[in-house]
């Protein structure tokens, strides 16, 4: 491999990892600007010097945020691409818009007009988007800034009343459709709330003064899964039971979130309801790999700075926690060790050092088949142990290296513009939500530098083919 | 009642692993059983209140004072971790914001009869401060007729709040406090500017973010300033000797053990320091609270400080302040006046210098208010004219064509 190969292939797997943990929030030991800055540089980076690969990243799973970054910046750069790249851009684009939340794509839409691109092309992607959308009349309620700002940069020619209740919503002395009808009687009257969205119901509801223990108990059938997880603690506070939900079916990084929130008393007393819904979120998650692993050792970061910001609120621990136990799911023989805390580890809390060197070692001696680390990176119990332990094991105790090790880090690193490395013959790896560390450890084979560049372009090829072929199918 | 010691006994207190954050470095102090029948409460004032300490009548000191101490002490070891109180004054809307000075009493005095509250720092400060406070004893010529009569009142010393400091607060909020920490101590750009300890590890999680209210030496400010980053100390592990995990385990404890001794090199200035006066200040069951001066030696590292001690001389309680350079200069003059009695003949005889000399360092050392003016003057044109021509008043040359 050339060197300049070499370099592109860092590049580009350095820019995977930070579009998959980067949020541009607070972390623990850097500020939003300073993420934000890091990030955009990052991005300009590599779209000004590997345009096609910077397209591709958009069949992997990046997170959110950054796919939005991404489409506005092709969009934004356009003039620079070739007709065959703006076309494979085009279908890209549109593909990825279709799987992303519809309040992500509507922020591209924003972002665009403040931006002012207006060409036929973004034009075409923004009318086909909200076309494609399966009730314009909800979104008219539910987005409704949003939609009535896409509608005006992109020249949408709207259906029937949606237009009017963008534009003129108080001409009509009542609509025909019946969220629309709903949505203005809910100016006037309470019991019309209730039909409504709830994000367009709470405010309405504080115009009106509605006590929030009566409004939570009605708008309860209306809630999406995630505000329903999200208002369990209110609901509690308030003692609304409509709004209590079956943990099972929450997706497994929210619920570990969900349950670090809750104090370690309440967590040991529901210690049954909240493992056997992290166990079923798990198993849901490994799908059709579960228990091919063999035999499994993880060592999970507790540090104090898993702590997050207050943004970000224990998310590195949430991250660690969840891939405790999508690996259980995953191995036939499951050891995790936490650098702190020992027995059940639901009643994990950040507390301490982060001594990774030691706990590597323990981990070693039982041999197993994948060693997985879960952490930061900033090894300080003292500082770089973990990194001569591994290089240690590679060199004397593993020379073969029966023990594969990967390093997943849930936290961007805004100085070096990747996420913080253990040492460097092992696989670090971003990552965001622990259902996807599955694919991760697939990616870790390119981090280390052991395979080629033209191994990486294949590899992304064919991720793009496989998702332009799905994409259709899965709209 | 003042003794000459030599170092701080920091006994059943290991020093961990540093962490780094830019130019600073904090090491933290493990207690392996933390000291149960003393406990700490800080009581946080308003941070802009200017308080004036009565330490006796006539002397008073300006001083800001972020916060200051409870020590309590019982004999039973029912935990009770540190909390802290703002007292907030009525804010005057409408005037400019002036100084509104806070009058408090002594600054060691017994509250009831188990507490005792101190001024953190201040103590040794005072201690300081009042070095020589008094002035000449006897009544030499040279010295100003307000130097013999009122000392140096008032004498002032400037210090930075950590707030001020570059990177300290940051450094504090991410530093990962062990479970058993009992004490910090804080390097900057690897020269040793802080320490402190305190008896139990739930009275250092409490005054943990008091660090960045307190005050630190020039020095600290400028290193933080002037150097970006100090790399972080890694071991090598000697892989040659490895064959198996045991043998990994084994360099592993060595790796641990050679920290302790490391830093022990390293806090050397403090620890092993020369000669450094202790004076009592409060006795009260088993501890003896003290504050402590150093030898002012220009060519050591020097800290004031404070010490609660117990009655086998091991530290419970510690906080440091490094002098700086100007501080040292200052304290070391004083030092040597006050030996020969403020004469400055005999004074510049034992600093190997002559008297002009002396006089300069004095007026150069900011403390040249107390000679009279004319002495001081003189001894500035001396310094001005070079030396060896005739200092006699003749016409001047006509250089007039």
């Amino acid at each position: 491999m050339s060197r300049a190969d070499r370099v592109a292939c860092e590049d580009v797997v350095m820019f995977v990892n930070a579009a998959i943990a980067a949020t541009g929030q607070r972390e623990f030991r850097s500020g939003a600007a300073a993420q934000r800055l890091s990030l955009a540089f990052l991005h300009e980076y590599v779209l000004g010097n590997y345009r096609d690969l910077y397209a591709a990243t958009l069949a992997l799973d990046v997170n959110h945020g950054n796919t939005a970054m991404v489409v506005t910046n092709l969009l934004r750069t356009a003039r620079e691409a070739s007709d065959q790249q703006r076309a494979t851009e085009g279908r890209l684009i549109a593909a990825r818009l279709r799987t992303l939340p519809p309040q992500r794509v509507y922020g591209v839409f924003r972002e665009l007009r403040r931006l002012r691109i207006n060409n036929r092309r973004t034009r075409a992607i923004v009318r086909d988007w909200v076309a494609a959308r399966p009730d314009p009349a909800f979104d008219a309620v539910k987005y409704r800034r949003s939609l009535s700002f896409a509608a005006r940069h992109a020249h949408l020619p709207l259906p029937g009343e949606v237009g009017t209740v963008l534009f003129d919503w108080r001409r009509p002395k009542r609509y025909q459709t019946p969220i629309l009808e709903a949505w203005r009687r809910a100016h006037y009257e309470q019991r019309a709330l209730y039909d409504l969205p709830y994000t367009v119901a709470e405010g309405l509801a504080a115009q009106h003064g509605i006590d929030r223990a009566r409004f939570l108990s009605g708008i309860a059938p209306r809630l999406t899964d995630g505000e329903r997880l999200r208002l369990q603690g209110a609901a509690v506070r308030h003692r609304v039971a409509a709004v209590a939900m079956d943990l099972a079916t929450a997706p497994l990084t929210r619920l570990a979130t969900y349950a670090l929130s809750l104090p370690r008393p309440e967590r040991a007393r529901r210690r049954d309801e909240l493992t056997g819904a992290l166990r079923a979120a798990a198993r849901r998650a490994a799908r059709r790999q579960a228990g091919t692993w063999g035999r499994v050792v993880a060592v999970l970061d507790d540090s104090y700075s898993a702590a997050g910001s207050g943004v970000k609120r224990c998310r590195p621990l949430a991250v660690a926690l969840a891939t405790h136990y999508l690996l259980e799911a995953l191995a036939t023989d499951y050891t995790g060790l936490w650098l702190h805390h020992r027995g059940d580890p639901l009643l994990v809390h950040p507390i301490g050092a982060t001594g990774l060197g030691v706990r590597l070692v323990d981990a070693l001696e039982r041999r197993p088949d994948r060693l997985v680390i879960v952490s930061d990176g900033w090894d300080n119990d003292p500082p770089g142990q973990a990194a001569e332990v591994l290089r240690v094991w590679r060199t004397r105790l593993d020379p073969h290296q029966v023990t594969s090790v990967v390093h997943l880090n849930p936290v961007y690193d805004a100085d070096t513009f990747d996420v913080r490395r253990l040492a460097a013959g092992v696989a670090t790896v971003g990552v965001r939500d622990a259902e996807d560390v599955a694919a991760l450890v697939e990616l870790a084979r390119f981090a280390t530098g052991s395979a080629g560049f033209d191994e990486l372009r294949r590899h992304l090829a064919d991720r793009v083919e496989g998702f332009l072929n799905a994409g259709p199918a899965a709209s | 009642m003042t003794a000459p010691a030599d170092g701080i006994d920091l006994t059943g207190l290991t020093p961990g692993p540093a962490q780094t954050w830019g130019a600073i470095r904090l090491v933290p102090l493990l207690r392996p059983v933390p000291i149960t029948d003393l406990r700490l409460h800080a009581r946080l004032h308003h941070p802009d209140d200017l308080s004036i300490v009565h330490t006796s009548p006539r002397t008073a000191y300006l001083s800001y004072v972020p916060h200051a101490f409870v020590a309590t002490w019982s004999t039973d070891t029912a935990p009770a971790a540190a909390y802290g109180t703002q007292l907030c004054g009525p804010a005057d809307t409408g005037a400019p914001t002036g100084i509104r000075l806070v009058s408090r009493r002594r600054m060691a005095r017994r509250e009831d009869r188990q507490r005792l509250r101190f001024l953190p720092l201040h103590l040794a400060m005072e201690g300081y401060l009042t070095l020589q406070f008094g002035g000449p004893p006897v009544a030499w010529q040279e010295w100003t007729r307000n130097a013999v009569t009122r000392g140096l009142s008032p004498r002032v010393e400037a210090s930075y709040t950590g707030a001020a400091v570059t990177g300290l607060d940051d450094a504090l909020r991410v530093f990962e406090i062990h479970p058993d920490q009992c004490g910090m101590m804080l390097y900057a750009a690897d020269a040793l500017a802080a320490a402190f300890v305190v008896p139990h590890p739930d009275d250092y999680r409490a005054l943990h973010p008091t660090l960045l209210q307190d005050f630190y030496g020039e020095l600290l400010f400028h290193y933080t300033h002037l150097y970006p980053a100090v790399p972080d100390f890694t071991t090598r592990l000697d892989d040659t000797r490895i064959a198996s995990v045991a043998d990994l385990r084994a360099q592993l404890a060595q790796v641990g053990a050679e920290w302790t001794a490391f830093h022990a090199g390293m806090a050397g200035g403090l620890l092993s320091a020369g000669r450094r006066t202790v004076t009592p200040v409060h006795r009260m069951g088993r501890f003896t609270l003290s504050r402590f001066l150093p030898a002012f030696d220009p060519e050591a590292e020097n800290h004031i400080g404070e010490t609660i001690t117990d009655e086998v001389g091991r530290t419970a309680y510690l906080k440091t302040f490094r002098l700086s350079a100007a501080q040292i200069r200052r304290g070391h003059l004083l030092s040597q006046l006050a030996a020969t009695d403020w004469n400055l003949d005999a004074t510049a005889t034992a600093l190997r210098t002559d008297r002009d000399g002396l006089i300069r360092r004095l007026d150069r050392a900011g403390l040249g208010h107390l000679l009279r003016p004319d002495i001081v003057d003189s001894s500035r044109r001396h310094a001005r004219e070079p030396r060896g021509r005739a200092t006699t008043a003749g016409p001047p040359p006509d250089r007039s064509r």
